[in-house]
C-alpha cells in the first residue's frame, strides 16, 4: 500500500521539512494526519501522490517506488489514487458533471464508459440531482463533494485529503466527514490531514501527529501496523 | 484527439486576439522568408540559364589539317565532362561575329578570324574548377593557339550564386528562429491561461503527452494557417513585381508545400518547446 522508509524532505529555501519519517498505511485504513500549521502535513501527502519526491529515503505507493520514478509512472499512479484539497480545485467554467468527467477524459477513458461512471460518482457523494450546476451555484460543502466525486470516479485504492473541511462550516464539515467514512467503509483507504482535533478525537481512527517534520505520535504504530502489513 | 481539437477550439474562442496575433506573426516571418526565397529562386533560375551557355573556345593554329582537328574533336568529345564539341570554320566565325555585332559588320568586311572548336560542358561540370582543368588539357594540344572560357565572369557568377544561397540559408534560419520564439511566446500565454486546468490534469493522472497534445495541434494549425497567409502574400508580391518590374517565377508546387510544412514545423517546435518548459516546472 503506502510505505515511508526514513524519508527526509528538504526544500531549497525552507530547509528540512520532513525528518526520518517512517510509516505504513494498510489496505482500507482511515488515518488522520494532524499537527500545527507548517508541520509538514501537506508535504507528507505530496510525497504520497508523488507531487514531490523525497530528498533521502524511499516512498512506496502501490508498488511504485519514489527512487528513479518516471513522470509517466507518476501519471499512471495518480489514476489509482484520489486527491482532494481545502480549496476544491474545480474548473469554474464547467458543470459539476463536466468536472467529474474531466478526470476520465484526460486519461483517454473510453467515451461510452464516462457517462455512467460520472453519474455513479455523483450519486455516491449525494449530488445526483446537481450534475448540471456550475461550481459558483453550489455551497462549499457541495463543491467539495464534487471534488470528492472527481477523486472517486476512477475507483482509487486510497483517497488523500489535505484539510478537506478547512473551508467549511460545521454542518458541511460533518457532512463531508461522514461521506469520507462511508467511502472508507466501502473499502477505500483514506489519509486525511486536518486541524479539527474534535473530529479526530471523536472518530477513534488511527492518528499520526507530526511536528516540525517529525512523527511525534502514531496511535496505530507498532504491532498493529505490522499486522495490517501482513494482511495486505 | 477529439478532446484535443475541442480544447484547441476553446482556446481560440477564449483568446481570439492572441490566436490571430500568433498566426499573423508566423505569416509575416514566413512572408519575409518567402520574399527572400523568391529572390533566391529567381537568381538561381537566371544563373542556371546563363550557365548553360558556358563554353570553352579553343582557337586553332592556322593551317591545321582537317584530319588532326577531327581526331582531336573525337578525343575531347570523349571527356566525361564534355557534352558537345563543335567545329567553327573561319567563315562561320566571321558570319557569327557579324550577326552578333550587326551595326559594326563593316568592320569585319575583310577581316580574318581563326577557326575554333567550341566545347559545351555537361551540367554539373560548369564550375570554374572543372573549366580550368579542361581548358588546360585542351591547351596542351599542339595546334591550339589559345583557349578562352571567360574565366573572370564564370568565377563571378559562381560567387554570386554561392553568396545568394548562403544568405538565403542564414536569413531563412534566422527568420525561422524568430518565428519559433514568437509562437513559443504565444503558446506560453495560452499555457499560462490554462495553468489551472493543466495542474488538475496532472493531478488526476494525465500524461505529459496528453497535456501537450492540444498545444501541439494548436501550434500545427497556426503554423499551417500562417504558412497559407504567407504564401498568399508572397504570391501577391510576385505578381506586383512581375507587372511593374521584371518577370518573376513563383515557387513550384513542391516548394510551396515545403513552405507550409515549414510553417507547421515552426508551430509544432515552438509550442512543444514552451509547453515542455512549463511541464518541467510543475
Ligand atoms: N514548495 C515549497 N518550497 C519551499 N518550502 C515549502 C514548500 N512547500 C512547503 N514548504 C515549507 O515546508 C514547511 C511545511 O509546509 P507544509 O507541508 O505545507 O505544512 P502543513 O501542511 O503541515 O502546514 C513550511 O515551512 C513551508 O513553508
Ligand atoms: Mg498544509
Amino acid at each position: 500500500m503506502i510505505r515511508f522508509q526514513h524519508v527526509y524532505k528538504e526544500y531549497p529555501r525552507s530547509g528540512l521539512v520532513l525528518q526520518d519519517v517512517s510509516l505504513f498505511v494498510g489496505k482500507g485504513e482511515f488515518i488522520f494526519l494532524t499537527g500545527p500549521s507548517g508541520a509538514g502535513k501537506s508535504s507528507l501527502l505530496k510525497l504520497i501522490y508523488m507531487e514531490e519526491l523525497p530528498t533521502k529515503g524511499d516512498v512506496w505507493v502501490s508498488g511504485v517506488r519514489s527512487k528513479g520514478v518516471k513522470r509517466k509512472e507518476v501519471a499512471k499512479l495518480r489514476r489509482k489514487l484520489g486527491v482532494v484539497f481545502q480549496d476544491f480545485r474545480l474548473l469554474e467554467d464547467r458543470t459539476a458533471e463536466a468536472n467529474v468527467a474531466f478526470a476520465l477524459e484526460v486519461i483517454d477513458a473510453p467515451r461510452s464508459a464516462i457517462q455512467p461512471k460520472v453519474a455513479r460518482a455523483l450519486a455516491q457523494v449525494g449530488l445526483a440531482a446537481k450534475g448540471t450546476s456550475m461550481p459558483r451555484e453550489m455551497s462549499g460543502g457541495e463543491q467539495q463533494r464534487v471534488a470528492i466525486a472527481r477523486a472517486l470516479v476512477n475507483d482509487p485504492f486510497v483517497l488523500v485529503a489535505d484539510e478537506p473541511t478547512g473551508n467549511l462550516d460545521e454542518r458541511a464539515t460533518r457532512g463531508v466527514f461522514q461521506l469520507l467514512r462511508d467511502i472508507n467503509a466501502s473499502g477505500t483507504a483514506v489519509v486525511m490531514a486536518t486541524h479539527n482535533l474534535e473530529l479526530v478525537r471523536r472518530s477513534g481512527y488511527r492518528t499520526i501527529e507530526i511536528n516540525r517534520g517529525q512523527v511525534v505520535f502514531d496511535s496505530g504504530d507498532g504491532d498493529r501496523a505490522k499486522k495490517v502489513e501482513v494482511l495486505a | 484527439m477529439r478532446l484535443a481539437l475541442r480544447e484547441t477550439m476553446i482556446g481560440f474562442r477564449r483568446a481570439p486576439m492572441l490566436s490571430v496575433l500568433s498566426i499573423t506573426t508566423i505569416a509575416f516571418s514566413l512572408f519575409a522568408f518567402g520574399l527572400f526565397s523568391l529572390v533566391a529562386v529567381n537568381i538561381r533560375k537566371t544563373l542556371g540559364e546563363v550557365e548553360s551557355r558556358v563554353e570553352i573556345r579553343a582557337f586553332l593554329a592556322d593551317g591545321t589539317p582537317v584530319e588532326v582537328v577531327s581526331a582531336a574533336m573525337g578525343d575531347i568529345g570523349a571527356f566525361p565532362e564534355v557534352s558537345r564539341v563543335e567545329y567553327v570554320s573561319p567563315d562561320s566565325a566571321l558570319a557569327r561575329a557579324r550577326a552578333e555585332l550587326g551595326e559594326f559588320k563593316d568592320v569585319f568586311e575583310s577581316a580574318f578570324l581563326p577557326a575554333s572548336i567550341d566545347i559545351r560542358m555537361r551540367e554539373g561540370h560548369r564550375d570554374p574548377e572543372t573549366l580550368k582543368t579542361i581548358a588546360g588539357r585542351i591547351k596542351s594540344f599542339e595546334f591550339v593557339d589559345d583557349v578562352r572560357y571567360g574565366e573572370d565572369w564564370v568565377d563571378k557568377l559562381y560567387r554570386i550564386r554561392n553568396v545568394a544561397t548562403a544568405a538565403g540559408l542564414v536569413l531563412g534560419l534566422a527568420f525561422a528562429a524568430v518565428a519559433v520564439i514568437i509562437i513559443g511566446a504565444t503558446i506560453r500565454m495560452a499555457v499560462m491561461a490554462r495553468a489551472r486546468e493543466i495542474s488538475i490534469m496532472r493531478l488526476v493522472g494525465a500524461t505529459d503527452a496528453f497535456i501537450r497534445r492540444p498545444f501541439l495541434i494548436d501550434g500545427f494549425l497556426k503554423g499551417i494557417l500562417g504558412g497559407l497567409l504567407a504564401l498568399g502574400l508572397t504570391w501577391f508580391a510576385s505578381q506586383v513585381i512581375s507587372h511593374n518590374f521584371i518577370q518573376t517565377a513563383f515557387f513550384s508546387r513542391g516548394l510551396a508545400s515545403l513552405g507550409l510544412l515549414g510553417g507547421a514545423m515552426i508551430g509544432v517546435v515552438g509550442s512543444s518547446l514552451s509547453v515542455g518548459r512549463h511541464l518541467r516546472k510543475v
